[in-house]
């Protein structure tokens, strides 16, 4: 009895004690997150008829995610093509709700002095997140549309002759819906960062003849870097992963590795959309790794 | 069987303890007089409430709807075969879901009106013509060589795969108020005189044959067969699509019946790919549209109920009893009056009003207003159903929703259309 009682006190010593405290969680990814992930990986290298999937260790289903792709050369390939649209619209997205994450969680975080307006404020940031996903989208059309609110103002009022056709259904309109959705992302984790910055600092920054500006440039900014890098992961890897907003805000016309992964899965093509699925998260993490290396966000934080 | 509050709505809790009492007891009798519940796995389009609530009324059965996709069915058919009791499923899915081995062939002598079901699907013919069969036509997968059989029959055999629920010969919806002339073939979809207004479906195995459709009225191919294309036709069809959409022919592309629905109202699109009841559901809110008959004829699409191998006993009964039911009338009047069509149309004749027969089935001017099974106005006196009767319609069948030998390589030039 003695002997238990001092074994399960030498189990829950303060040195075990972090780790009994990570457990659960740990568990739960592990269960939930890398055995899915594995599974993945392993099923990537399968072979699959139209009803079922045989185990095996091949690349085809690799080969047939770059076919032609160094045939094409110069030409692009299929997945070529869908990663640089994908990627062209992670840069632009990415451009735009760090401008405006930035600007708006500067505004919240130094010129508004209230709690209460703060929270009022960060509630209007949410508004996007009120309403379904499908409702949202549906509702660009008659704003957006060839007869739309946006259109028929632009025509009554003279400044177009006739209705803008790439307001709705184009690359503009992705950028528009994505940016609409994710700088909640930005504003968050770059709103965290510039509330722990000290205001002594700017203070001093001031005191020693820095112009606005150049306080933001050089003291905000820098110290922004950790919430900067947090928001642009999110946003680049929600917009890589993405295909329903792709889909609708670009009329199903626009190509994403999402959608591709979609298509292959409705068609029980498991192994290959594994496949893809691989090769996406690999390039999600190279990424995520490069802007990482910028900033050492252990050391930030 | 655990029952389940949600399928035991309707059960008193006294009932639920007498039973759990009997069994306790050891009063078989009693427990069998326990509703059977049956998990019906379909789309939702399929499973209205009010089917749900006759067959409790008629049989005493309870029915569980599990509502997914098409493609989620065909998913859980093969991966989790025991999920579901009852499966309406699409024929053209059986060649990938037949050889899974998951599926009973069901025997015609159990089921009351399997000599009733139309031509369409034992013989390919309506009112002894026959129709077109490129694709998966019915016919070519509706019997099995045995109940346990992996392989489909060429001749009839006792062993059905699906019985028919419903089906329907889709064509293209237009605007007529904004297109201001008659349109009267497939090819009209590339016309360049709708450039940027057009719209096509985004699932491939439907998109790859309105296509073709279209790609033979343009005449710059006959296809042996739409529904089964070669490697080199499927290259030709989609360098056709890419074309056009290069040229900018298309507004935007559909997946979803809402979306179908939102394009063509709003005036976005005033020509595209659509289903019967988006027209309907068009026409609603008030926005003239026409699901136009073309001189190519039609594409049509069917589904039925299957039984999953696993399914024994009660159950099986319970099964069998349910698909009698659904074959009886009722539920075919029910379908025909949204414009559908049903498997045994003289059950469903019993089951409407002379005049809705005459409009739904026989094309005929309505004599009365048309009204949809919850009581809204689809139709006023004196309109006349687009394509016209049953035979017409059925009649111009060109070719089936299908599974191609080339579906993999469909599916990847299917990506290329869309990324170009």
């Amino acid at each position: 009895m003695e002997r238990i009682h001092r074994r399960l006190s030498r189990l829950i010593a303060p040195a075990a004690a972090p780790y009994w405290q990570v457990a659960p969680l740990a568990g739960v990814l592990a269960v939930f997150f890398l055995l899915p992930l594995a599974i993945t990986v392993v099923v990537s290298f399968w072979r699959y008829t139209e009803y079922s999937m045989i185990p095996a260790l091949v690349g085809d289903n690799y080969a047939s995610v770059f076919a032609g792709c160094l045939a094409e050369l110069p030409g692009l390939c299929v997945t070529f093509k869908t990663y640089l649209s994908t990627l062209k619209f992670c840069v632009l997205v990415w451009l735009v709700t760090l401008v405006l994450g930035f600007t708006l969680a500067y505004f919240l975080a130094f010129h508004v002095r209230s709690l209460t307006w703060q929270t009022v404020l960060f509630l209007l940031c949410t508004i996007p997140f009120w309403t379904s996903n499908v409702i949202r989208m549906i509702s660009w059309v008659p704003l957006l549309g060839r007869n739309g609110l946006v259109n028929t103002a632009l025509v009554a009022s003279g400044a177009v002759p006739a209705p803008l056709e790439w307001l709705l259904f184009s690359d503009f309109a992705v950028v528009l819906a994505f940016v609409h959705l994710y700088t909640m992302f930005m504003i968050v984790p770059i709103f965290n960062s510039m509330s722990r910055i000290d205001r002594a600092l700017l203070e001093a920054s001031r005191d020693a003849g820095a112009s606005a500006w150049q306080t933001v440039w050089n003291v905000v900014g820098p110290l922004s870097k950790p919430g900067l890098v947090i928001g642009s992961i999110f946003v680049v890897t929600l917009v890589m992963g993405d295909y329903v907003t792709i889909g609708v805000m670009g009329g199903q016309q626009i190509a994403s590795v999402g959608k591709i992964i979609q298509v292959e899965l409705s068609y029980l093509q498991f192994p290959l959309a594994a496949a893809n699925a691989v090769v996406l998260l690999g390039a999600v993490l190279a990424i995520i790794c490069s802007m990482t290396r910028l900033v050492d966000l252990r050391r930030e934080l | 069987m655990r029952p389940t509050t949600k399928s035991q709505a309707g059960v008193s809790r006294r009932t639920v303890l007498k039973g759990a009492a009997a069994a306790i007891a050891g009063f078989p009798a009693i427990v069998s007089a326990q509703p059977v519940t049956l998990r019906y796995l379909g789309t939702a389009v399929n499973q209205s409430k009010e089917i749900a609530q006759k067959v409790k009324a008629d049989l005493g059965l309870v029915i569980e709807y599990i509502p997914v996709t098409t493609d989620e069915v065909a998913k859980r058919i093969i991966t989790q075969p025991n999920s579901f009791d009852v499966v309406d499923a699409e024929y053209f899915q059986l060649r990938k879901l037949i050889p899974s081995g998951n599926l009973l062939g069901m025997d015609a002598r159990r089921i009351k009106y399997a000599d009733k079901i139309t031509p369409v699907f034992t013989r390919g013919q309506v009112a002894g013509k026959t129709i077109g069969d490129q694709g998966t036509a019915p016919k070519k997968v509706f019997y099995l060589e045995g109940p346990t059989s992996t392989k489909f029959a060429a001749a009839p055999t006792p062993w059905i795969t699906l019985i028919p629920t419903v089906y329907n010969a889709d064509t293209l919806g237009i605007r007529p108020d904004l297109i201001k002339r008659p349109i009267g073939s497939w090819a009209e979809l590339l016309n360049s005189e709708f450039k940027g207004k057009a719209s096509i479906l985004n699932i491939p195995s439907i998109g790859i044959m309105d296509a073709a459709m279209v790609v033979e009225s343009l005449g710059a191919h006959k296809y042996r067969d739409k529904g089964n294309m070669t490697k080199a036709e499927l290259d030709l069809t989609i360098k056709t699509l890419i074309e056009a959409k290069k040229a900018g022919q298309f507004r935007a592309f559909w997946k979803d019946f809402n979306e179908s629905v939102n394009l063509m109202a709003s005036g976005e699109v005033v020509i595209q790919s659509m289903w019967s009841p988006a027209v309907t559901k068009v026409r609603s809110m008030g926005v003239p549209c026409i699901y136009q008959p073309l001189k190519e004829g039609y594409r049509a699409w069917a589904a039925g109920f299957g039984l999953p191998k696993t399914l024994t006993g009660k159950k099986l009964d319970a099964g069998y009893e349910f698909i009698n039911w659904f074959l009886s009338g009722w539920a075919g009047a029910f379908l025909n009056r949204q414009g559908y069509y049903s498997a045994v149309l003289e059950t469903a004749r019993a089951n409407m009003e002379p005049y809705e027969w005459a409009y739904w089935m026989e094309g005929k001017p309505a004599e009365k207003d048309i009204k949809a099974p919850d009581g809204t106005l689809l139709e006023k006196a004196g309109t006349v159903r687009d394509g016209g009767s049953y035979e017409a319609r059925m009649g111009a069948v060109a070719c089936w929703n299908a599974v191609m030998d080339e579906n993999d390589y469909m599916v990847r030039k299917w990506n290329e259309f869309i990324a170009a």
